[in-house]
């Protein structure tokens, strides 16, 4: 109701009642109706499309799955009675299955893997959870569940190891060493120093000591081991049960995998690295190389955007270098070309040089994604830190890093999921990973024909992973989410 | 409003110096920003900067903690030259809280780690003793109430309150604000003057660059007028509104002063 005032004012007095909206605004029906009804063409297409679409897929579904056979004896169990292959033969997968898993490598031996893939997991299962389920009781009886897990299925030794990861985290939460050293506020050079040759001491100590009691071979990982150690010993200072899972995970548990994996040791037998294969191999190449080139993607995209001439040059010369020539030539160089140029009798293994290889390129990629990050985050955030006092590092660690990578999130997923998929070219230089060994199974003679069932299998794989990196990016996504569209 | 003035110019202000400026010079490239800057700032002292835009004044106070480099004349900032030396600008920041326009908070961050950062990496505090300061210091700013918020979902007044009290948690001795109002709507630049004129009565050494006159007159020992990288005249608030000197400064008072 308006009214005009005696002074002209025009003056609404009443609120107006909130109504129901119209019934083609909202529900199922407006949702039909909108998108599938309205106007009358739109409903002719969609029945159009519909009849396409369940067409399509029908004749895909029926050839996968419906139509397909899942069990059997050989090649014959999929022919029809005059011989053709008409539908899929999921026999083939099947019969090869170990195969594609861990390629060549020894059935006796498989366990290892087996363990080394489940102790990742159980000791990456606390970081994933809420913090009261990681420490205290709860955390510790899980390490023991776990434990004694390990050791009814692996033996003594695979539960050592596993304590080890499990329980450790719990009790390095009281270290206190690096609170004994000189701060390195106080004199940046002193503190640094004797950090490093604690480090070194540290390396030195285990080399020695562990290759004296366990055996030459293993004694350079094992002095790599109790560098990295010493190092955590010294740096993490206070820091949480999760912080020293994550170390653990990033700095011991690669080498203790590897120690696993080549064997040589422990009573363990050799297994030279040609022999690994399938989606084991493509694990280890794609594990490595997305674990290794997030750090050194950061570091050189720093570098990029530094005020020195020298480390900015350098890290352009970097990026610039990896990123301008394909993956495949790297893959060559490392495996035909490096050796030439190494003086007779050093040998690198050629998986060791593919890993290196395939880091350095993704780090390449993962530089520009971050510096893209970092380049978006205002200028007030770092005039914010440095005004408070703090130092690069800090701010670069507590401030522009946390909100540049978070930024770049859809980025960095896209780089490993490329690289994931990218993995399959370790084929040119002879290394079966899951696509390659699963289309040197489709030449068998006794298996000819199966070519798309190979593929269609590999793809399958391929897609549940990176499936699974992309829904997991997501969640992550929404979990740092803080709602700051304002600043 | 005059009785507090008058009660607040009389607020002690030691004459021991907190900041001292002596023929400072600062170019852009070919550009001349900063003219023979020439200030002293006594402890305890509040002094207000205004001026046009483009005059130097944030350039100027952004020097005190370094945030830009001047090239020639010195800075001596509670006894501490600022050279190149990367310890001495450290130890400068740790005694020099900043409030900016933007309010700069960090918005991965809640409130009260916000406050907490610096105290705990710069300082080195225990956690529990940084967050008990920072709830004090948040109780002062009025909205302790947020502290488990994220910036982003308070409001522009509260986010500046919030920042201010993120400079107070490293226990400065001197705070410089960088128009900590203008990019508040109206009805927000209230509350956050009220906080800072709570600071100011409590013996904080401030220089404020803002063109809240009221403040100026409320609080300030000193108004300074800066145009084209010079400081052209600073006098008593009561002198330098009612009765200002150059040509310059009479016109730039008759613009903003209706």
């Amino acid at each position: 109701m308006s009214d005009t005032t005696s002074n002209g004012a025009i003056v609404k007095h009443e609120r107006h009642e909130d109504l129901p909206p119209p019934k083609s605004e909202v529900g199922m029906y407006g949702w039909l109706y909108h998108n599938l009804l309205h106007p009358w063409y739109n409903a002719v297409l969609t029945l159009i499309g519909g009849a396409i679409s369940f067409l399509a897929i029908w004749a895909v579904l029926d050839f996968v799955v419906f139509g397909a056979v899942w069990s059997g004896e050989g090649r014959e169990a999929c022919q029809t009675e005059d011989g053709a292959l008409i539908h899929a033969c999921w026999v083939f997968v099947d019969a090869r299955f170990s195969q594609f898993m861990y390629g060549f490598y020894p059935e006796v031996a498989r366990w290892r893997v087996d363990f080394s893939f489940l102790l990742l997991v159980l000791a990456a299962v606390p970081l994933f959870l809420k913090d009261h389920w990681t420490s205290g009781k709860v955390g510790l009886g899980v390490a023991g569940a776990a434990t004694v897990a390990v050791f009814v299925l692996y033996g003594p030794w695979p539960a050592l190891i596993t304590a080890f990861m499990m329980f450790a985290p719990h009790g390095l939460r009281f270290n206190r060493l690096g609170a004994l050293l000189p701060r390195s506020d106080d004199n940046a050079l002193v503190g640094f120093g004797v950090r490093a040759a604690l480090m070194v001491l540290g390396g030195i100590a285990g080399y020695y000591i562990g290759g004296a009691i366990i055996g030459k071979n293993e004694a350079l990982s094992l002095g790599w081991m109790s560098l990295f150690m010493t190092f955590g010993l010294v740096a993490l200072n206070r820091a949480t049960v999760k912080a020293w899972i994550a170390f653990l995970l990033i700095f011991i548990y690669p080498f203790a995998a590897f120690l696993l994996w080549v064997g040589d040791g422990y009573g363990l037998e050799y297994i030279e690295t040609a022999k690994w294969g399938g989606l084991f191999l493509t694990l280890v190449v794609a594990g490595t190389g997305i674990a290794a080139s997030l750090p050194i993607g950061i570091v050189f995209a720093l570098g990029r955007r530094s005020n020195m001439p020298a480390v900015r040059t350098v890290s352009i010369a970097f990026i610039e270098l990896w990123r301008g020539v394909p993956l495949i030539t790297v893959l060559f160089m490392s495996s035909v070309m490096l050796p030439l140029f190494l003086p007779e009798g050093v040998n690198f293994d050629k998986l060791l040089r593919a890993l290196i290889g395939v880091a350095l390129f993704s780090a390449a990629y993962m530089a520009e994604v971050v510096r893209g990050g970092l380049q978006a985050i205002p200028k007030g955030q770092y005039e914010a830190a440095e005004a408070m006092g703090l130092g690069y590092w800090q701010m670069m660690r507590l401030i522009i890093l946390p909100q540049a990578l978070k930024l770049v999130i859809p980025g960095i997923v896209n780089t490993f999921i490329g690289l994931f998929k990218d993995t399959t070219l370790v084929l040119i230089i002879g290394l079966f990973d899951l696509l390659g060994i699963v289309q040197a199974a489709t030449t068998d003679p006794k298996w000819l024909g199966m070519a798309v069932e190979g593929y269609v299998f590999t793809a399958f794989v391929f897609w549940i992973f990176c499936f699974g990196i992309s829904r997991y990016s997501m969640h992550i996504e929404r979990k740092l989410h803080t709602g700051h569209k304002r600043r | 409003m005059s009785e507090t003035s008058a009660e607040t110019a009389k607020m002690q202000v030691s004459d021991e110096a907190a900041i001292e400026i002596s023929g400072m010079h600062k170019w852009y490239g070919d550009f001349h920003v900063l003219k023979d800057i020439n200030l002293t700032v006594m402890k305890g002292e509040r002094i207000v900067v205004c001026g046009p835009s483009g005059s130097g004044k944030s350039t100027m106070i952004r020097c005190i903690n370094r945030l830009e480099e001047h090239q020639r004349g010195t800075i001596i900032v509670d006894g501490i030259e600022l050279t190149s030396d990367l310890k001495q600008i450290d130890q400068v920041r740790r005694e020099v809280g900043m409030v900016f326009q933007h309010f700069n908070l960090f918005p991965h961050l809640t409130v009260l780690e916000n406050c907490t950062l610096a105290p705990i990496w710069v300082r080195k505090m225990p956690k529990k003793d940084a967050e008990e300061a920072a709830m004090k210091y948040l109780e002062r700013v009025k909205i302790p109430e947020q502290a488990l918020k994220y910036p982003g979902q308070l409001s522009g007044g509260q986010q500046q309150r919030v920042a201010i009290a993120r400079s107070l948690c490293m226990n400065p001795r001197i705070m410089l604000f960088d128009e900590p109002t203008s990019a508040l709507d109206p009805e927000m630049i209230k509350e956050v003057l009220e906080v800072m004129v709570d600071l100011a009565k409590s013996g904080m050494t401030m220089i404020c660059v803002t063109h809240e006159m009221g403040f100026a007159r409320e609080v300030a020992n000193r108004v300074i007028f800066m145009d084209e990288g010079e400081i052209i005249e600073q006098n008593e608030p009561e002198e330098f509104f009612n009765n200002p000197q150059s040509d310059r400064t009479k016109l730039f008072l008759s613009q903003i002063l209706h």
